[in-house]
């Protein structure tokens, strides 16, 4: 079970690079610590306190995991994962 | 240094006073590794509010597949502050995630008839650090 994972710029330092990796898993968790087996560090930028980050999205299929069920989305085999982290801010 | 069009400029200047009293936002994008900010793209604040900006999650991943297939990155980054100075807040600083990117504020605190021109910088932000750079206008 191969799921490809495009990477944003700013957590390249974790993959030597690369723009996208292959990770498994039949969750978004599972497919996240898959992650940082292999390249450790990683999944700090996606989850804290065992919940997805507010201003990290991550998409299965163009679809944001919040609305497949947040780190619980499932995942099957060739699906497409994308990371950006939210452009946002505030004047405070 | 920040090189920008002035259409460009005046462009997301006059985004940030139609959107007020809402924070405006949006991305210059240009070729990868070109660091010339080329295609303006106003951006809708998902938040809504005059003091916090945010890129619909939908529309920030529409945005990132047309430029991937463009070969495009986000040269600069704006946002309007709408009561303070156009200087990058913590909020901003703590979420500022492009490290390639010029981080553009516009304030439109002073009102559009003033006679001082609207306050438009540049920053880079990375790892939190904070550096204002110069901002070059060329015509066009």
């Amino acid at each position: 079970m191969a799921i490809e994972v495009k990477i944003p710029t700013i957590m390249r330092t974790f993959t030597g690079g690369e723009k996208a990796i292959t990770g498994e898993g039949a969750t978004i968790a599972a497919l996240i610590e898959d992650l940082e087996a292999k390249h450790p560090g990683i999944a700090d930028r996606m989850v804290e306190d065992g919940a997805l980050r507010r201003f990290v999205n991550i998409y299965v299929n163009d679809e944001d995991v919040r609305f497949l069920g947040g780190l619980e989305a499932p995942l099957s085999d060739g699906d497409e994962v994308v990371v950006l982290p939210a452009v946002a801010g505030g004047s405070h | 240094m920040l090189t920008i069009r002035r259409s460009i400029r005046d462009a997301i200047v006059a985004h940030a006073r139609r959107d007020h009293p809402d924070e405006a936002c949006g991305i210059v994008a240009g070729p990868e590794g070109s660091d010339e900010p080329v295609r303006l793209v106003e951006m809708v604040n998902a938040a809504g509010s005059p003091t916090f900006y945010e890129f619909d999650s939908g529309e920030l991943l529409a945005l990132y597949k047309e430029m991937w297939k463009n070969d495009e990155e986000p040269v600069v980054i704006y946002h309007s502050h709408t009561a303070t100075e156009a200087y990058p807040s913590r909020t901003d600083i703590g979420l500022a995630s492009e490290p390639g990117a010029h981080y553009v504020l516009v304030s439109t605190r002073e009102p559009d008839d003033a006679d001082v021109p609207a306050e438009f910088r540049s920053y880079r932000i990375v790892d939190g650090e904070v550096t204002e750079e110069e901002v070059r206008l060329v015509e066009g």
